[in-house]
């Protein structure tokens, strides 16, 4: 350690000496490119005609943006980008390896959509009071948490998306929207605070916050130092991020409070920041105690899944019915992290990506829905079939994918799964996952049962407001993404397999941070 | 002083968890600030706490000595405190428009997002 010295100092020991290569830079720019438009939208808060044509060719971009990304990971390999001049673990890194570009992939995807839906969606007092910039800054947190190659990073990302959802959730402040933000803003920021201690007990332990720098150390300390205080204390704060049984009851008294934009994006993203953390942590850097606790965490699996989908059985509001739905898709998450494995973490990210575009889709539906029957309730609701064909046949796909029934892209996941969970053996976690997927068969093929079929109840007042394409080319467009990976699955399959390789193995993410071997 | 920090830390953690299991939303907001400052003393403590050493590297010498405090939780903390206290200015809004809006702060009566009374789904048609 200290030794006197008298040589001069030799200062590339220290710091990176090559400035970044301009290609390098592509990881930070999908997050500066939103934090950018967060900050003009917010000048042009009060010119509300120009929003759109900032947040909409911005969304865009981040699509463009994280396709290069996930386009370069693909084909070589993951890459770190580090700020500062410092060298990693000092400098903090950011690196992009497929799982993450994957996630952030989707999640631009799903948030052009949501943008575009937006459009028609929130008015102008929705507009003035900063929908646009919190959608911005929302995108930035999700993008940074998926990018981030530091762990302390990943706490200030949860924080930057947690503060725009607060925006985004009592947007309307209305009295169910305040009652639900109360709910949602406090558990959520016990969740993270959690999330701080085990980072801080993490920096005790270890000595840096580099996740690469964890994950080729974290064997050493095995059974030397308090590594299952932290695993556990990890899998609470992110099980709570995630929304898994038992500290899941945020998420159905908030999610259908606010506008139900806002809800596809949250049903869509913010679950998914948490289950992205779990298994970034528990798989990447932790994965001796994550066999460990894979127990705790097949249960809490498991009871999500049942538990969920038996609350969607039960509820009569639409848009609370889908706050079960994904939170039974969680638990199939949680299923393919307790069961590991190659298999079983593939089977997790493709889940956790058909999830993102169905649970939007989903909201999205129920939105359109709401719109030509005039209700939320299942009591009111009726006759859609015969005045909306189209939200219909939409509504089919889309229920059919949550569900996990063919020919739609919730099917596959759910075999990998359940090929994983057969093959060690776990027949009660194989079993909840297709009664699971029962109950909400039920659930959703009763919605479609009474909202769209049975004729309109006679006696329910409708104001039904007319279509626009700004509405409907989000969803078609979400369920041509559904079918089409339905029928052609071979390319997420293989990509989340590779994602799941990449993450049980990460000498290539270590390598892509420490190409020389790194400081010592 | 480690040993004392921790026992300190303990007692901010069980205060903050009996006011946060209190039914008053504003009793459940103390225990939060209670909460945040119990981890910001986590992360100090964590870096080591050392007065007598400190944390500039002597002359001859290339590293700090290892007895001095590790400066970086410091900066953790002072990342954790900016986070923290926009959160509770936030939070304390919220609190205030929901005793507003609400007419109340006990948490078994905040039943508007979730009724008691919502219907099950109707059963046919």
């Amino acid at each position: 350690m200290a030794a006197p010295t008298t040589a001069p100092i030799d200062l590339s020991a220290a710091y990176l000496m090559a400035p970044t290569a301009l290609a390098d830079w592509l990881v930070i720019a999908p997050i500066g490119l939103m934090i950018l438009l967060g900050a003009v939208l917010m000048m042009v808060r009060h010119r509300l005609h120009l929003h759109g044509w900032i947040a909409i060719p911005g969304l865009a971009a981040l699509v463009l943006l994280d396709g290069m990304l996930l386009w370069r990971v693909v084909h070589h390999g993951p890459f770190t980008m580090t700020a500062g001049r410092w060298l990693p673990p000092f400098g903090i890194s950011f690196t992009a390896d497929l799982f993450g570009a994957l996630m952030a992939f989707v999640a631009a995807v799903v948030a052009l959509a949501a943008g575009i839906y937006a459009l028609r969606d929130i008015d102008a007092s929705g507009r003035r009071y900063g929908f646009f910039p919190f959608l911005m800054l929302l995108m930035a947190g999700v993008t940074g948490a998926f990018l981030t190659g530091d762990i302390f990073n990943l706490y200030v990302w949860f924080e930057v998306l947690l503060i725009s959802s607060f925006g985004l959730l009592i947007l309307g402040s209305e009295r169910e929207q305040v009652d639900g933000a109360l709910k949602y803003a406090i558990l959520n920021l016990l969740g993270t605070t959690l999330f701080l201690i085990a980072v801080g007990y993490l920096y005790a332990i270890f000595g840096t916050l580099n996740m690469a720098d964890i994950a080729r150390q974290a064997g050493d300390y095995h059974g030397t130092a308090p590594l299952m205080t932290l695993t556990a204390l990890f899998v609470l704060a992110f099980a709570m991020k995630a929304a898994a049984f038992p500290v899941n009851f945020w998420l159905p008294a908030s999610y259908h409070t606010p506008r139900i934009v806002v809800s596809a994006l949250f049903g869509g993203l913010l679950t998914k920041v948490g289950v992205y953390a779990l298994m970034r942590v528990m798989v990447m850097l932790f994965p001796l105690q994550r066999e460990d606790l894979s127990l705790v965490i097949a249960v809490s699996a498991a009871l999500s899944m049942v538990l969920g989908a038996l609350g969607a059985l039960a509820q009569s509001d639409l848009r609370r019915m889908a706050g079960f739905a994904v939170i039974a898709g969680i638990g199939n998450v949680m299923a393919g992290v307790a069961i590991g494995g190659p298999t079983g973490v593939s089977g997790a990210i493709l889940y956790a990506l058909h999830s993102i575009v169905t649970m939007t889709a989903l909201y999205l539906l129920i939105g359109e829905a709401a719109r030509v029957g005039g209700s939320w309730s299942l009591q009111t609701l009726g006759g859609i079939y015969r005045k909306a064909p189209w939200v219909a046949a939409s509504a089919f796909v889309i229920f059919f994918a949550t569900a996990g029934l063919p020919p739609f892209s919730g099917l596959w996941p759910k075999i990998v799964l359940l090929k994983a969970a057969l093959d060690i053996g776990a027949w009660w976690l194989s079993a909840s996952i297709l009664f699971s997927a029962f109950i909400l068969t039920l659930a959703l093929g009763r919605v479609f049962l009474l909202a769209f079929w049975r004729p309109q109840p006679a006696g329910a007042a409708v104001t039904v407001t007319t279509g626009t394409v700004e509405r409907s080319a989000p969803l078609v467009g979400l369920v041509a993404i559904i079918v089409f990976f339905g029928l052609f699955p071979e390319l997420p399959v293989r990509l989340s397999q590779e994602a799941a390789i990449g993450l049980a193995d990460p000498t290539a993410y270590i390598q892509s941070v420490f190409p020389t071997g790194g400081a010592e | 002083m480690e040993t004392v920090f921790s026992v300190l830390i303990g007692f901010f953690f069980a205060a903050a968890v009996y006011l946060m299991l209190s039914k008053h939303s504003v009793r459940i907001l103390l225990g939060i600030a209670i909460f945040g400052n119990g981890v910001n003393l986590l992360l100090f403590t964590a870096g080591r706490l050392t007065r007598e050493v400190p944390p500039i590297i002597p002359a001859g010498m290339d590293t700090l000595p290892a007895t001095a405090a590790n400066p970086l939780p410091q900066a953790l903390i002072l990342t954790a405190i900016v986070i923290s206290f926009s959160f509770f200015a936030f939070l304390l809004v919220l609190t205030y428009r929901g005793y507003q809006e609400l007419g109340t702060d006990n948490t078994d009566e905040m039943r508007f997002a979730e009724p008691k009374d919502e219907p099950l789904p109707p059963l046919g048609y």
